[in-house]
């Protein structure tokens, strides 16, 4: 499983069917109404799902799940 | 936030097993620390006082975390309100010195005190955290300082409190950067000593209670004392630090800052613009 299908796997489980519709370039965020509880959680999710531990500024300018996808690689996951 | 929840008490003090007081806070969003949830924390020392348990356990009822820390819009609509530098200043510095009392209370409580965590743990709410010699975190807790992005340093006993518990260079790494640490990355450098799932801190903290009940409450408070000093002279110079530097126009600037932020990282300074 590619780490964007991993991404979109993570994303139907924290925010159900709302997430089935997001594609590499759509505005997570937006789609989502992602608030800053649901940020936390989500880089809770990614560093369990991941074994990485990302800083939460990198995550700060990154509204899709590629961009997710890039920053994860970055940091060996 | 209904009018039901602006009446609830701040935090609710119960008998729980035999010799165990349970503290949990139950403020509305995230038990934000301001002039209310101060006086409801000394209550509860009081109470604590009054009924000598051998284990407290802190844990909060509100589902976004244990504590978000100090209230920020009520301390930024605090120092607009005095126009004295003298007078304002003096308040905060009694704010001041009643929440370290508080924190110093619960440090040196001579048993064992146990934190279930969930959720958001951030600035005054990892400082009230670090006064438990045990912490239990849902797994989906996270542990920060944001106050750097203020122009302020944590102020409330935390740093000299993480100094004791945790390794300098995280020390510096939570300061500096202001990054948020997962539970299970705490764990690793035991800031936690159990990592549970979600919805299991307290009922694992209550367990953890009945077993530290089965040891000798002497040699326990002996034990404590003897492991865990109170940093008398960094607690002090925390406060010097932090008194300075609140009182600046650069602080409020950036608490009236945080107070209009509606994106998902106000814990962080706000995004450079794009080219």
């Amino acid at each position: 499983m590619t780490t964007l299908e991993r991404l979109q796997q993570l994303a139907r489980t924290r925010f159900g069917e709302k997430a089935d519709a997001l594609g590499p370039d759509t505005d997570f965020f937006d789609a989502l109404g992602i608030d800053s509880l649901q940020a936390l959680d989500l880089l809770t999710d990614i560093e369990d799902a991941f074994g990485v531990e990302v800083p939460d500024w990198e995550m700060q300018d990154v509204r899709t799940l590629g961009g997710l996808a890039e920053v994860i690689g970055r940091y060996g996951g | 936030m209904t009018a039901a929840a602006e009446r609830q008490a701040p935090l609710a003090v119960a008998a729980g097993e035999d010799g165990v007081l349970e503290v949990a806070l139950q403020r509305l969003p995230c038990n934000e620390i301001g002039t209310a949830m101060l006086a409801a924390l000394e209550g509860a020392c009081d109470a604590i006082d009054a009924a000598a348990p051998r284990v407290v356990i802190l844990h909060s009822t509100v589902p976004a975390g244990f504590c978000a820390g100090a209230d920020l819009r009520e301390l930024h609509a605090g120092m607009l309100a005095v126009e004295d530098p003298a007078e304002r200043r003096a308040a905060i510095a009694d704010f001041l010195e009643r929440i370290h009392r508080v924190m110093d209370r619960l440090d040196t409580f001579p048993g064992p005190v146990v934190a279930a965590l969930h959720g958001v743990c951030f600035g005054g709410g990892f400082e009230l955290a670090l006064t438990a010699d045990l912490r239990i975190a849902e797994k989906n807790t996270r542990f920060a300082f944001p106050e750097l992005r203020l122009g302020l340093i944590p102020g409330f006993g935390g740093l000299p409190r993480l100094r004791r518990d945790a390794p300098a260079g995280l020390v510096r790494s939570l300061l500096m950067s202001g990054r948020s640490l997962g539970a299970r990355r705490a764990a690793e450098v035991e800031l936690v000593q159990q990592v549970v799932a979600p919805g299991e801190a307290l009922g694992a903290a209550r367990r953890l209670a009945a077993q530290l009940l089965r040891y000798d409450a002497h040699a326990t408070r002996l034990g404590k004392a003897f492991v865990k000093p109170l940093p008398r002279e960094d607690l002090d110079e925390e406060k010097r630090i932090f008194l300075e530097l609140i009182d600046r126009p650069a602080v409020r600037e950036a608490l009236a800052d945080f107070a209009s932020r509606t994106d998902a990282h106000p814990w962080l300074p706000r995004a450079a613009p794009s080219p």
